[in-house]
């Protein structure tokens, strides 16, 4: 008789890959920075380059061959070769041509006037190469990668990344596209706030209400969470997914070229220009944080000119930008029912709450110093690889998050019907109920939105999609059932179906703002020499899960049961978990799961049995109860 | 009206009685026998779907209007921690899939109880009566209509801080004095009081908006 097997512990996780790696990195995909990081143990190492720099620079350079520079090396080219390098990025994910005007100012993209396909996602012409911001974030990603593969020596296959809060679905969708291409396991999208005060609550046992203001390169968050023995429970999140430090430099970069204007008259500026401007811009910003005073050469075209700025100028210049963010972190306070004085602690998180008026603002609104005790331009990272680690090896910390805005149908006359409201936990689902407007109307068209105003034009356009097949029937009578659902990730997924004739509709959404799954496939298989041979890998991977669970749970109810059976009626079980077993260690996939199915046809009878016996067990505990009454 | 009590009362038989259709049914994983409404199998530890339950009973309290938001946080925190999809990243896709549904069934019934109009609302309609709402023409109490209007009217009129304040605190006022009074109301289980009351609450929810949206107004 074959041995029966280990009996593990039910419930547990149970045989190891030996050829996998449980390694998960944490990952800070930053308008200027990115930052990766990695816990083991509750102690999380920041990732260092050979220089001992944390901070990778999300710049990437294109040589001609087409192959990616990151980092330190093209930020570099940034002034030299400004047509083959293009930063921030993170701005134009899940963004489409025409909300390009509403980012202001000179913007450093060649962007491509047109559509391509059906999607309205914004394209680049980057030295002659047509890119997507996907794909310029997938080279970011893959660079993160590497350097924790360099310094770990490890295959790295699995990341937790961090988005803001206020990223609208697009936005979020975009970057785990990103991490697609760039071959990694999105184990979870986490809000950057989030991450912050995880890293804060856990390193140091906060307690209470606390408000994370996130400033970073392109993106301004704000969440107000509630810290108590490891639960970290977000009430409320606002921001502004266009605001940023990056701001700042347009406002620097603004007033020197009216100035030069001024010197030399109108001169039109190459995208070229705008980036070297630009690249002054935060030179003179970065100088002001510390200097009073600074004088700066802006070198566009043949003519250089100079420009000198004090602190209270550049204070001047972006005092709007950072009002805004304190009004922003006002109306998120009120919303969720609070007022600043039953604020504990403000975490500062990003590079650009290191600019004094930043911090003095935010301190004068909420009457106290706020907690920068973790550098703000790693905290994010930190957060990130502290919540991979709890999700590879468990945790008892739970981070409740919400939905940054609201989420809703196009009804008659181009108004809004909410669905989700904003600041929902996730994750969520709700339903709404729709009717058709004419008899005999066979199709509806349903066009989802996202954002907080009330006509669909003012707010974002998620998707568009045909609910076709509807039974004839006269107006108003057919009951279609839209369904909106949240992940964890924040993502969502939309389902009809039509109630009276029981049809369940699948329908195919095609993002406003995204690649479609071909243009996605595609990608994946020009990015990537073995990019079947990943899909194949990731295939086998969850045969081997399912066929673990299927072991775990033949062998659980074998421990609880097995007197239900005979010693040959063990025995075929235990042949047919030895094939699993067998499989397991092979990589053919459809062995591994036919071998899961012979093993599920060969405990049928055992399963009828044990439900036999649960019954009579269950009817004879209600006769007593009955009896009892 | 009659739709909405028939729907009303299937919830009912499925939520309260869930005795009369099956108390045992079969694990999705180990096909053993698993009771209705637990939530891992006691067997092979896999994580069972959402059982049919009444809010209530998903998050193990009594229907009971008065409630503990200190109790009502702690059974909601324990639950999460273990049906949350952070705790599956690494099983199969039925078990993700499974834990999302749990998960999404803990927030529904924590964000109905958490606040007071909605659990009022819910209660009523877990009870068999329909609150209606804004716009329908057959709100039987007219004095709540009036008074509603009134207090709209009054605060169309307001310009100063001082003003908004005075009207804040009496809204807040007679809001903390009608949630008392829909406690006391399903104490002693006269529903049709405690839905008029709630309709009340409703309009007193509504006005608070409006003030906060002058209050904002007013700071602008």
């Amino acid at each position: 008789m074959p041995q029966l097997l280990q009996i593990m512990e039910p419930g547990e996780a149970s045989t190891s890959h030996p050829d996998e790696t449980e390694l998960a990195i944490g990952i800070d995909l930053g308008t200027t920075n990115s930052v990766v990081a990695i816990s083991a143990k509750n102690t999380v190492e920041v990732l260092k380059d050979e220089d001992e720099k944390a901070l990778v620079p999300s710049i990437v350079a294109y040589a001609p061959d087409g192959s990616a520079i990151v980092g330190e090396l093209a930020k570099r080219l940034l002034l030299s070769r400004p047509d083959s390098v293009v930063s921030s990025i993170k701005r134009l994910m899940g963004r489409g041509i025409e909300d390009l005007k509403s980012l202001g100012g000179q913007l450093p993209f060649d962007v491509i006037p047109h559509d391509v396909g059906d999607s309205h996602l914004v394209r680049l012409n980057i030295a002659g190469r047509t890119l997507t911001p996907v794909e310029i974030s997938a080279d970011i990603l893959r660079a993160l990668q590497d350097r924790a593969q360099t310094h770990l020596r490890a295959v790295v296959k699995k990341a937790v990344i961090t988005v803001p809060a206020y990223f609208d679905d697009a936005q979020r969708l975009a970057t785990k596209d990103a991490a697609r291409l760039a071959g990694l396991d999105v184990l979870r999208l986490v809000n950057e706030p989030t991450a912050a005060a995880l890293a804060y609550g856990l390193d140091k046992g906060a307690e209470g209400l606390y408000v994370v203001y996130d400033l970073g390169g392109g993106t301004f968050d704000v969440s107000v969470l509630r810290l108590q023995k490891g639960v970290f429970q977000v009430l409320a999140t606002g921001g502004d997914a266009a605001l940023g430090g990056d701001d700042f430099d347009h406002a620097i970069a603004d007033h020197f070229l009216s100035q030069r204007k001024i010197k030399l008259g109108e001169v039109h500026l190459s995208s070229a220009e705008v980036k070297v401007a630009l690249m002054t811009g935060r030179l003179a910003k970065e100088c002001l944080t510390h200097a009073e005073k600074g004088e700066w050469v802006l070198t566009a075209g043949e003519m250089p000119t100079q420009h000198t700025l004090t602190r209270e100028e550049f204070e001047n210049l972006i005092a709007p930008d950072v009002n805004r963010t304190v009004k922003i972190c006002h109306e998120v306070l009120v919303d969720a029912g609070f007022d600043p004085a039953d604020v504990k602690g403000v975490v500062m998180v990003g590079g650009s709450t290191r600019v004094p008026l930043v911090k003095n603002s935010v301190a004068d609104y909420f009457g106290f110093d706020p907690l920068a005790d973790i550098d703000p331009d790693q905290v994010v990272a930190v957060g990130a690889a502290l919540q991979a680690e709890a999700l590879t090896t468990g945790s008892d910390t739970l981070l409740l998050d919400v939905t940054p805005l609201s989420l809703g149908l196009e009804t008659m006359g181009g108004l809004v019907e909410k669905v989700i409201a904003r600041n929902t936990p996730i994750p969520v689902s709700k339903a709404q109920e729709f009717t058709t407007f004419k008899d005999g109307q066979s199709a509806m068209s349903i066009h989802v939105v996202q954002g907080e105003r009330e006509l669909v034009d003012q707010n974002r356009s998620l998707a568009k999609f045909n609910l076709n097949g509807i039974p004839p029937m006269a107006a108003g009578a057919a009951h279609i059932r839209v369904t909106f659902q949240v992940d964890a990730d924040g993502l969502l997924t939309v389902s009809a179906a039509e109630d009276t004739s029981g049809i369940e509709q699948k329908v195919e959404v095609k993002p406003t703002y995204g690649l479609s799954e071909e243009e996605m496939t595609k990608m994946l298989y020009d990015s990537m020499a073995n990019a079947q041979d990943d899909i194949q890998l990731r295939l086998l991977t969850e045969a081997k899960v399912e066929a673990e669970r299927a072991m775990n749970a033949v062998t659980s109810a074998l421990q609880a049961d097995c007197h239900l059976l005979s010693v040959e009626e063990r025995e075929a079980i235990g042949d047919k978990m030895d094939e699993v077993l067998q499989c397991i260690k092979g990589t053919d996939r459809s062995e591994i799961n036919k071998a899961v199915e012979n093993l599920d046809i060969s405990t049928k009878a055992f399963a009828e049995k044990r439900m036999d016996m649960g019954i009579r067990e269950a009817l004879t505990g209600v006769s007593v109860a009955a009896l009892d009454e | 009206m009659v739709a909405a009590n028939r729907s009303t009362s299937k919830l009912m038989n499925e939520a309260i009685s869930p005795h009369t259709d099956a108390i045992v049914k079969a694990c999705w994983s180990c096909h053993g026998p698993v009771h209705v409404g637990i939530l891992f199998c006691p067997t092979c530890k896999a994580v069972q779907g959402p059982a049919a339950l009444d809010h209530f009973q998903r998050l193990g309290l009594k229907i009971h209007f008065k409630i503990s938001h200190n109790v009502l946080d702690q059974v909601y925190f324990d639950l999460q921690r273990q049906l949350h999809p952070d705790r599956f990243a690494g099983k199969s896709p039925k078990e993700k899939a499974l834990s999302q549904q749990q998960a999404t069934a803990l927030n529904d019934a924590y964000e109905t109880l958490k606040d007071d109009l909605r659990r009022a609302d819910y209660m009523v309609h877990l009870q068999g009566t329909e609150v209606l709402s804004e716009g329908c023409n057959l709100v039987s109490d007219q004095s709540i209509l009036i008074e509603a209007m009134e207090m709209r009217e009054h605060l169309t009129t307001i310009d100063t801080m001082l003003e908004l304040n005075i009207l804040s605190k009496k809204t807040k006022t007679e809001t903390d004095a009608i949630v008392e009074q829909i406690a006391k109301a399903f104490e002693s289980n006269a529903i049709e009081t405690a839905g008029r009351l709630t309709t009340r609450l409703k309009y007193l929810h509504k006005m608070m908006d409006e003030i906060r949206h002058v209050r904002a107004k007013l700071l602008a």
